[in-house]
């Protein structure tokens, strides 16, 4: 089969990436000490200027950007263009506290999107595609970014943005709709609907490929997504602080997610010592912005937690690839001193015969966990037993996965809160 | 043979559900025949013998309950002392096990009937054919 690719420094060699990378570098790091005092005075404390960097590997000796930097000298301080240069606002989508305030110039808006093009059309997506966009447009970068890059190649974008379940699938089925691009659990939602509904995908719906980000989600998640819906998903890695999504992108081999390092240097560092851990152990991804123009970061500590796959991908691409998100460091939570992410009760539920999309994780009184889990209506066959038996296997399954046995509630299919964003899956309220 | 189709819903122990659940019934004029709650901590089901249980299933299914139909065997007791001892004793000398159960009074003080779920259902009416016993068949009390 004859491979394509949307730009050649997709499949360069890793030599000519890395000396692409060290030009970058070293113009990015003079900007920033030249333009943000903020930057400047970090690295004089840490007694390093942009000249000592001779080689990438010397990153290492320069300060970490932690998200309590932006909020220094908020909103405008870590800009390093004049205000009339900036285009566009963002802000994350503060899951984890205070919104942080991000910049785009005009060249950071085209540059972003071209890496989203790329990005779809590795994933097979040409100008034919319909993408249904049903991300949040607004201060969220993920639906505009993604609508941007869409537009770029082409792609026909209906900007249908999240909630509004019937007219999401009636817009599908007008349409034909090939692509959608939304959060993982409100894809699942839209499925259960689908589902509901009675709408066979494949012979109602077009849909050929979805694009899942902006949280974290387990393989299980993915093949459930995959079987309900008959697509092909991908999964997709951004944030706001390195312009959103189109940071990381799966390819069709859909084993990791190629970075794309002409845009981004990337690092995996252990999350307690910040020093880089070995090749495939498991860390907390930093990444420093090549290209923006506005608000350049340097080693941004992400919170996200991946390791490096550093085989040779069999796609042709030279751009490192990373394991799926495993969680964020700020998402964990400890339960009886055992370190727990959402992301593994997940991975275990949905492996399981009888449970339907939904999940909540509650923590109450001292150190009490209880997971609540919505039922699969087809499984309910009438039979307290079968019921009683599905409780235990979810128990059960799970103190062998996170060593801790939980209490399980079963609820009703559709009973627990909807998530049309990012969904809150845990509910801490101990009194500890 | 003819089961007896019981309606089966799943519900979390909450106030309000059993309301919530027989309103349905009673705005569809669909009379309850016989029921019967099984509760452990934080969900129960719900078992109800009706007269329209096609129309039931579906009008439960449209206001979003998770709802089976349980297919029953439906024995007909002597309304004395010692009627459902009797009953119980023949079903359980035959190895059959109950998994659930209700109560129809299809007439008060005449005719009731002991409906139950069993394993395995053919063989439980195949054992209990042999016996002198009268069924509930559908056709005694559908009407849709």
């Amino acid at each position: 089969m004859e491979r394509s690719y949307y730009n050649p420094i997709e499949v360069a060699p890793r030599e000519d990436l890395r000396i692409l990378q060290l030009g970058k570098l070293r113009k990015i790091l003079n900007k920033v000490y030249k333009k943000v005092p903020h930057y400047r005075e970090k690295c004089k404390k840490a007694k390093i200027k942009p000249s000592n960097l001779k080689t990438l590997e010397d990153i290492r000796h320069f300060p970490f950007t932690t998200k309590e930097d932006l909020f220094v000298d908020y909103p405008f301080g870590l800009l390093a263009e004049p205000l009339e240069k900036v285009v566009r606002l963002h802000t994350s989508s503060g899951t984890t506290g205070k919104p942080k305030a991000l910049f785009f110039s005009k060249r950071d808006i085209f540059a972003q999107a071209h890496l989203i093009a790329r990005s779809l059309y590795m994933s097979g997506a040409t100008f034919r595609d319909i993408l249904q966009n049903s991300m949040t447009y607004g201060l969220f970068t993920g639906a505009l970014v993604m609508h941007y890059g869409a537009e770029l190649l082409g792609m026909l974008v209906i900007p249908a943005g999240p909630g509004n379940t019937e007219r999401q699938i009636e817009l599908m089925q007008t349409f034909g709709t090939t692509c959608i691009h939304m959060t993982p659990s409100y894809a699942l939602y839209v499925a259960s609907v689908i589902h509901e509904k009675g709408l066979k995908p494949g012979k109602d719906l077009k849909l050929k490929r979805a694009y899942l980000g902006a949280e974290p989600y387990t393989d299980e998640t993915r093949q459930k997504i995959e079987e309900m819906l008959g697509v092909d998903v991908y999964n997709c890695y951004g944030l706001s602080e390195m312009g959103g999504p189109g940071v990381g992108f799966e390819c069709p081999e859909k084993k990791g997610l190629h970075l794309w390092e002409d845009a981004f240097l990337v690092e995996i560092v252990n999350p307690q010592t910040g020093e880089p851990v070995k090749p495939g152990e498991v860390g907390e991804l930093v990444l420093t912005s090549l290209n923006r123009e506005a608000m350049p970061l340097i080693r941004y500590r992400t919170r996200d937690l991946t390791h490096f796959i550093p085989e040779p991908c069999s796609c042709g691409r030279t751009h490192v690839r990373i394991a799926r998100i495993l969680g964020r460091a700020d998402d964990m939570f400890i339960v009886r001193g055992v370190n727990i992410f959402p992301q593994q009760i997940e991975a275990v539920l949905m492996s399981i015969k009888g449970v339907a999309q939904n999940y909540q994780i509650l923590l109450e009184g001292y150190d009490e966990m209880t997971v609540k889990v919505e039922i699969d209506r087809d499984f309910f066959d009438g039979r307290i037993e079968r019921l009683l038996k599905l409780k235990e296997e979810i128990a059960e399954k799970l103190r062998q996965a996170i060593q801790v046995r939980p209490k399980v509630e079963l609820v009703e299919p559709g009973t627990l809160p909807v998530s049309e964003g990012k969904a809150k899956r845990v509910i801490d309220n101990r009194t500890l | 043979m003819e089961a007896i189709p019981v309606l089966s819903i799943f519900a979390e122990n909450k106030p309000g559900k059993l309301e919530k659940i027989t309103e349905v019934l009673a705005r569809e004029g669909i009379n309850i025949l016989g029921f019967s709650i099984v509760s452990v901590k934080d969900f129960g089901i719900i078992k109800f013998l009706v007269d329209k249980p096609e129309l039931a299933f579906q009008k439960f299914k449209e206001r979003g309950f998770t709802v089976a139909k349980v297919p029953c065997l439906g024995l007909e007791l002597e309304d004395r002392p010692g009627g459902l001892y009797e009953m119980v004793k023949l079903i359980s000398s035959k190895g059959i096990n109950i998994e659930s159960a209700l109560v129809y009074v299809a007439e008060t003080r005449k005719r009731a009937y002991f409906v139950f779920e069993a394993d395995n259902l053919d063989s439980a009416w195949e054992t209990l054919k042999e016996e002198k016993v009268n069924f509930l068949k559908p056709s005694d009390f559908i009407n849709e």
